[in-house]
């Protein structure tokens, strides 16, 4: 892009160009791993995602991850954190043109969400995991877990962790809210509710309360969802669409009621327990974020290490206990008896398999439609 | 900008005594860092983004945009956000003409009547910005939240509220735009008020004009260029916007900076390109439009 940008103001005039094919194949852009000879491993992961701590060191208070600090010392291997993913496509706009371009992005791991990192997948920017290296996540990973449509044999990515889509409601404010076909009628929320800007989340929940099947569904059926979605948004039902905001609106009595991420949900409850998270009626909508290694990352083997190391379950669980999202680490539940006892029951962190079994997830999508339908989301949505 | 009624070429009294010599090329020099930022921070990315916006519009990040000279962008960009255009370019009116009209008071206080606390007034219209334009407007959301002061205020005097409620409606977007822009008004305002010759108030007294007369044939014209880079600089940039819409709107208030933002986003690249050149037209014809009428044509 600032290539062919360069050379058109270079010319003087509008040449004309375009922009070179993103997709990227095994062959064309091949990746080398120095994990052998340099110890270290560059990681973007989002903020607030992993256990903290604080200790001091030379007479300062600084925060550390004991997990991260464990896993520096058992493997001797320097980790980089960098919390510097705060939304997938921002971030996808970020490493965007390096990955285009099969140049390094600086990162060996990132954590995206599953529908961002089919994205990169189908895109050819990732490198294929060794699984010989991953015998904890060969254990532990949660059966649930192991198949997604777009990485089926998980050749690509591995969780990091899981989270539910669904209703916030403040008990203060409203009575329960059980199920999304309510929270887009009920006459008492009119001009109280938010959904979320992330078209897959909203949109799953539409597909379901007009009849589609977010699995598998036709364009028609995208389109009475949208439809319904339009008219809730034109009768100043839907006051808001947002990112990771909505809270506080929630806590302030601003809304009533919204569509909203259980972790968040957890972490709120502490200081506010008025506020409370529902699983709708209509389904359970599980994602996950995924570890995933880019392109021209040299340090592959480390960062599976590293992979390797949170499938520990005690680890796992110590993580666990801090994000609040469901653990992707089978075994986690037993381990977490120890961290920390009041967690162990919480269905939003360790769900049963019933609960699991009622999952809807999104079907995915080609780039094309993908855009299409973000478009017509967005249309309405006024993004 | 002045017309330069001398080509840099032209040798006259200024440069004395050396035809040829190294001082016609030192202003070519002087020129060369400010000329070299215009390349490559402007110059360059108008001409990706006047490119980008004539790509065509089937490609993907997979396949890679082909330029197609493709006008079909700017005519569906234009007849699909038509709406935003004109709530952005109302929003962002309506926020000028109310920091007009708390800002030339204002300025006008600090310049005439503040005396040696002048220096302290000035700083304190500056202050805001040592706090972050997101925090700024966030604050906002506090401010105008559905059970803060002022909502209970208005309710009890029963002013008409729609939806019982400020936030995330179009009032809440203006006042964030007004409040966020209001700076930018008042500091050209002052400079040009700061300027006047109080002499010449003094004579229309004398001429027998009352001070409302005075303020009108005297002060106010001389102020005029005041008003209109004030007004520029807010507008402009309030019609670009986005921020204040994404914090205290709505989606009914959607301005084209959000519709802009959101078709980067899901990755349509060239309609995204063809709506931001067109509020860049837009703005420049209105721009000058604007400056021709209120007959300050030395300000560019």
């Amino acid at each position: 892009m600032s290539l062919s940008a360069l050379a058109v103001a270079g010319g003087g005039s509008l040449a004309a160009c375009g922009t070179p094919a993103a997709e990227q194949t095994t062959e064309s852009c091949v990746s080398e791993d120095l994990s052998a000879t340099e110890k270290v491993v560059n990681w973007s992961n989002w903020p607030a995602y992993i256990d903290r701590a604080f200790v001091e060191r030379d007479g300062e208070d600084v925060n550390i991850s004991p997990t991260l600090q464990d896993f520096e010392q058992s493997s001797g291997i320097t980790v980089h954190y960098t919390a510097d993913v705060n939304d997938n496509v921002e971030f996808f706009e970020k490493v965007r043109n390096q990955l285009a371009a099969c140049e390094t992005t600086e990162r060996d791991l990132f954590v995206l969400t599953d529908w961002m990192a089919a994205r990169m997948l189908d895109l050819g920017w990732l490198q294929k995991l060794d699984h010989a290296n991953l015998p904890n996540v060969e254990a532990n990973l949660a059966a649930s877990l192991r198949a997604p449509a777009w990485d089926k044999n998980r050749d690509y990515s591995v969780p990091w962790q899981s989270g539910l889509t669904g209703i916030a409601y403040n008990a203060d404010l409203t009575d329960e809210v059980r199920s999304f076909e309510e929270l887009m009628t009920r006459s008492d929320l009119n001009g109280q509710i938010t959904l979320l800007t992330e078209m897959r989340d909203t949109m799953l929940f539409m597909l379901l309360i007009t009849g589609g099947d977010p699995e598998d569904f036709s364009d028609d059926e995208w389109g009475t969802a949208l439809e319904r979605l339009q008219q809730a948004v034109e009768d100043g039902h839907v006051r808001k669409f947002t990112g990771n905001n909505y809270l506080q609106d929630l806590t302030s009595g601003n809304i009533a009621a919204c569509e909203a991420w259980s972790g968040d949900v957890i972490l709120t409850q502490f200081d506010n327990p008025n506020i409370k998270f529902v699983v709708p009626e209509e389904g359970l909508a599980l994602w996950s974020d995924n570890m995933v290694v880019p392109n021209k990352a040299t340090h592959k083997t480390n960062a599976e290490k590293l992979m390797d190391y949170y499938y520990d379950p005690t680890v796992a669980a110590t993580v666990s206990a801090w994000v609040n999202y469901i653990c992707p680490v089978s075994g986690a539940r037993e381990a977490m008896e120890k961290v920390d006892r009041s967690l162990v029951d919480n269905p939003l962190i360790f769900p049963d398999e019933a609960m699991l079994a009622q999952t809807s997830s999104f079907m995915s999508l080609d780039e094309t439609t993908a855009r299409r339908y973000e478009t017509d989301f967005q249309q309405v949505s006024g993004g | 900008m002045t017309t330069l009624t001398r080509t840099p070429g032209d040798e006259t009294a200024e440069d004395p005594g050396t035809p040829g010599g190294r001082g016609r090329w030192t202003g070519y020099l002087l020129l060369l860092p400010g000329a070299l930022w215009l390349v490559l921070f402007f110059a360059v990315p108008i001409g990706s983004l006047v490119s980008t916006s004539l790509y065509d519009p089937t490609g993907t990040l997979e396949t890679g945009y082909r330029f197609a000279f493709d006008v079909g962008n700017y005519i569906d960009a234009i007849s699909t956000y038509a709406p935003e255009f004109g709530r952005s370019l109302l929003y962002a009116g309506l926020a000028t003409i109310f920091a007009l009209l708390l800002g030339y008071p204002l300025a006008y206080a600090i310049s005439f009547k503040a005396g040696r606390w002048k220096n302290l007034l000035l700083v304190l219209v500056i202050a805001p910005f040592f706090t972050s334009f997101l925090i700024r407007t966030l604050s906002w959301k506090l401010i105008l939240a559905d059970q803060g002061w002022v909502v209970d205020s208005l309710k009890f005097l029963h002013v008409p509220l729609s939806n019982g409620r400020l936030l995330d409606t179009p009032v809440a977007v203006i006042t964030g735009l007004t409040y966020n822009f209001l700076p930018f008004m008042v500091l050209p305002l002052y400079a040009s008020l700061e300027k006047i010759d109080h002499r010449l108030i003094e004579a229309a007294g004398d001429l027998y004009a009352s001070p409302f007369q005075g303020f009108r044939k005297v002060t106010l014209p001389l102020s005029m260029p005041g008003v209109v880079a004030g007004t520029l600089l807010t507008f402009i940039p309030a019609a670009g916007d986005f921020i204040n819409k994404e914090l205290l709107g709505s989606p009914q208030q959607s301005m084209i900076g959000n519709r802009i933002q959101g078709l980067f986003e899901s990755g349509s690249y060239p309609a995204a390109s063809a709506l931001s050149v067109t509020l860049m037209v837009l703005i420049v014809v209105m721009v000058i439009a604007y400056i021709r009428r209120a007959g300050t044509e030395d300000l560019l």
